[in-house]
């Protein structure tokens, strides 16, 4: 028997707007218009602004904990264009806010969810997306079975999952794939490859070339784009939400991109990464590279940049207000959310008193009186 | 208190009952819903073209297509996330594990993410998927395969916890918790399968958190001696122990939880305060176990009403045996129960 190639496969890489700001204008071609790249940039600098002052929350105490999405907004907005508000669906892990508040989620939630409140959690009706998901890879499963919903009930939506580098490790990264893909469900696999997770370089991470690869083997289609293009990120996630409606497959899109900050305020980058490393990865930040694009047009200049980034800081500055603003929740709270039907007894009983930790203890033997007076 | 189910009228069954096995049972319950819910669906590894590996969903493909009743890969993780999002997208996914043994790969899942879900939502995002499958020892397994998981998940909140011990029950509260908007984990025997009972046509639901009483009377003519608490299939060797030690003149009363979370321990207190004592019979392991939290209750409780200290049979707390002898004896038996109710009485 001869040796014969039974599989052969080979993985994209798609850039239009390169480091310098130059545009393919062949491949940009039915992409963005000049009002929505326009738009894209000034959402940019929102979010970045926001990014930095959420960092500036966390080191003065206000804030517990915050990762920071500098240098990968055009990965998030980029994508979350191509997906559309209220059709599709977005299932999210904490590194891509930028999408999140195009997809209309108030702007204080994020902020009001690393403030340490589950009503940060709260998604307003119509706002179609789950709350961050903190366990590594586990969204992307929600995110099939959403996708699997959707075919059930044969709406015409798709949903689209972020997720990082590092996740593709999880096993819940591979058992969403194959369930995708398995299923044909109208989804959309969005990594994020920052290159690092925490502080394991994506070379430690895995020992395949790409992580778009990793889609081949489910028979996914694959592609890599450069993540801080906002036109390649934008055309390869349109045509694979377009394909995925139409029943024609699940995608793995694969977006280079670069953690510009620490991973969250809790971490210190500087411990493990080269600052050559960081120097060269600053001059391919997206904003840099949009707005170069858009000044060569004529479409920005110094004196817009400046106008505008006073308008960020008024708008972040109120909106962290609105965070700060909201009132402590309710002691009632620890207990009302953990079912959805009426408590138990034996959490009515929790709840009645308070003060004691048991489930079966009478407040009366307690010592707390037959009032079930609570704790102040 | 919760109603009190008493053992005089538990027996008497409406019209329209017959003999099935428990796993008819438990497919009767799931057919009868689905046929009345179109979001409900069943997911597992061979539900649908094998008619499930113990033949639970036997017939269930034909019915209801496979758009409904599903072969998943071996992916317990998978599946169980899937189901998280069928559920937040509105369907009611009922998801079978082969074991329950084996739903530890989706730990993270059925642990962190089910119970949690609401919760860490504000209240906005339920999550009502049933988890069902086979639970417990036994059958010579190993002890990989011998999983009773009650203990390790009954500690978590959120969660709603039947572990039926009689097909009636089987259906009963299945029924209910393909029902609940909150999720639900039916812990069956696969023991118990081909067992027959009474069961009633047509659906019923038996509400969470209301024990049965099997032997004895709420009415108070003839308090018990010793209140015995179990749940599943303990509970029949519970009841194979209460008919011996009658025959010695020992009256016991058999409190059958039915589910472990909630946990009725209303009923146990009430029987407690008329026989003084109680022995918790559980197959797990005894650390930390159902068989504890019952009786720190009892303490807490009802301290003053106890002539004995409450005893408990457990497992023994070792790794599953595999040979049958020792298995045997390593879970709780009617040998043990007795042995534990008649010191409770200082009878030797
Ligand atoms: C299941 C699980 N394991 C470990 C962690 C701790 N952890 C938080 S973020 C992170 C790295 C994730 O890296 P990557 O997926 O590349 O995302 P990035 O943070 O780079 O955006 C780890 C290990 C976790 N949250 N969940
Ligand atoms: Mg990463």
């Amino acid at each position: 028997m001869p040796i014969r190639t039974v599989y052969k496969a080979q993985i994209d890489h798609l850039q239009i707007l390169d480091e310098d700001g130059k545009l393919d204008e062949k491949l940009a071609r039915d992409t963005l218009t000049d009002e929505q790249v326009l738009f894209a940039y000034e959402f940019m600098v929102l979010c970045r602004t926001y990014d930095e002052v959420a960092f500036k929350l966390q080191r003065s105490g206000r804030m517990g904990t915050y990762p920071q999405n500098k240098g990968q907004e055009a990965a998030a907005i980029g994508s979350g264009l191509a997906a559309v508000k209220g059709r599709d669906f977005l299932v999210p892990c904490y590194r891509e806010n930028a999408a999140l508040f195009l997809h209309g989620l108030p702007m204080e939630k994020i902020l009001l969810h690393w403030m340490g409140d589950e009503r940060g959690n709260q998604i307003p009706e119509g706002v179609l997306m789950t709350p961050l998901s903190i366990p590594i890879g586990t969204q992307m499963l929600h995110a099939t079975g959403i996708a699997w919903a959707y075919k059930m009930r044969k709406e015409d939506r798709c949903v689209i999952t972020y997720f990082g580098d590092g996740a593709t490790s999880e096993g819940d990264f591979h058992e969403a794939m194959n369930f995708a893909t398995v299923f044909n469900v109208p989804c959309v696999f969005f990594c994020q490859n920052n290159q690092w997770a925490i502080s394991v370089p994506r070379e430690s991470q895995m020992a395949s070339e790409t992580v778009a690869q990793k889609g081949l083997a489910y028979g996914a289609h694959c592609i890599q784009v450069d993540g801080n293009d906002l036109f390649a990120v934008y055309k390869a996630t349109r045509e694979a939400i377009d394909r995925a409606r139409g029943g024609g497959g699940v995608t793995l899109i694969e977006a280079i991109t670069y953690r510009l900050a620490d991973h969250t305020t809790a971490d210190d980058a500087r411990r493990y990464r080269d600052e050559e490393e960081v120097a060269s990865w600053r001059g391919k930040d997206p904003l840099i590279r949009l707005r170069k694009y858009l000044e060569r047009k004529g479409l920005w200049d110094d004196a817009r940049q400046a106008a505008h980034e006073e308008k960020c800081k008024a708008q972040v500055a109120e909106i962290v207000k609105n965070a700060e603003g909201i009132e402590k929740p309710s002691t009632d709270d620890i207990f009302d959310y953990t079912f959805g039907t009426e408590l138990p007894a034996e959490l009515q009983r929790q709840k009645a008193t308070l003060r004691t930790t048991s489930l079966g203890q009478d407040p009366s033997q307690a010592g707390l009186g037959s009032d079930h007076s609570r704790a102040s | 208190m919760s109603t009190l189910t008493d053992a005089a009228t538990a027996h008497i069954l409406p019209e329209g009952t017959r003999e099935i096995t428990f796993r008819e049972a438990l497919r009767e319950a799931m057919t009868l819903e689905m046929r009345k819910d179109p979001r409900i669906f069943l997911m597992g590894e061979e539900v649908a073209q094998y008619n499930g590996a113990y033949k639970v969903s036997q017939g269930m493909l034909d019915e209801f297509g496979e758009k409904r009743i599903i072969d998943a890969p071996i992916s317990e993780n998978g599946f169980a996330g899937l189901a998280v999002g069928a559920a937040m997208y509105g369907l009611r996914p009922i998801i079978e594990f082969m074991s329950w043994s084996f739903s530890l790969v989706a730990a993270d899942q059925i642990l962190n993410n089910v119970p949690k879900m609401l919760y860490m939502s504000g209240g906005q995002w339920g999550c009502p998927v049933v988890f069902r499958g086979n639970n417990g020892a036994g059958g010579q397994l190993g002890s990989t395969h011998s999983w009773t998981v009650e203990a390790l998940y009954a500690n978590v909140p959120g969660l709603k916890i039947g572990i039926p011990s009689c097909p009636a029950d089987a259906k009963g509260l299945l029924t209910t918790g393909i029902r609940d908007d909150d999720p639900y984990f039916n812990l069956e025997s696969e023991r118990m399968l081909s067992d027959k009972g009474p069961v009633p046509e047509g659906d019923y639901a038996i509400p969470f958190g209301q024990a049965a009483l099997r032997r004895g009377t709420w009415s108070g003519e003839r308090n018990s001696d010793v209140t015995l608490v179990s749940f599943g299939r303990p509970v029949n060797f519970c009841l194979d122990a209460a008919d011996e030690l009658a025959k010695d003149g020992v009256a016991c009363d058999v409190l059958d939880m039915r589910t472990i979370r909630p946990l009725d321990i209303d009923s146990i207190i009430e029987s407690v305060k008329r026989t003084n004592r109680v022995v918790v019979v559980d197959q797990c392991w005894p650390f930390a176990s159902v068989a504890s939290e019952v009786i720190t209750q009892v303490c807490e409780r009802a301290f003053d009403y106890l002539d004995h200290q409450p005893l408990r049979v457990n497992t023994d707390d070792v790794p599953t045996p595999y040979a049958k002898n020792l298995e045997a004896e390593y879970l709780p038996h009617k040998g043990k129960i007795i042995r534990a109710v008649r010191s409770t009485l200082g009878l030797s």
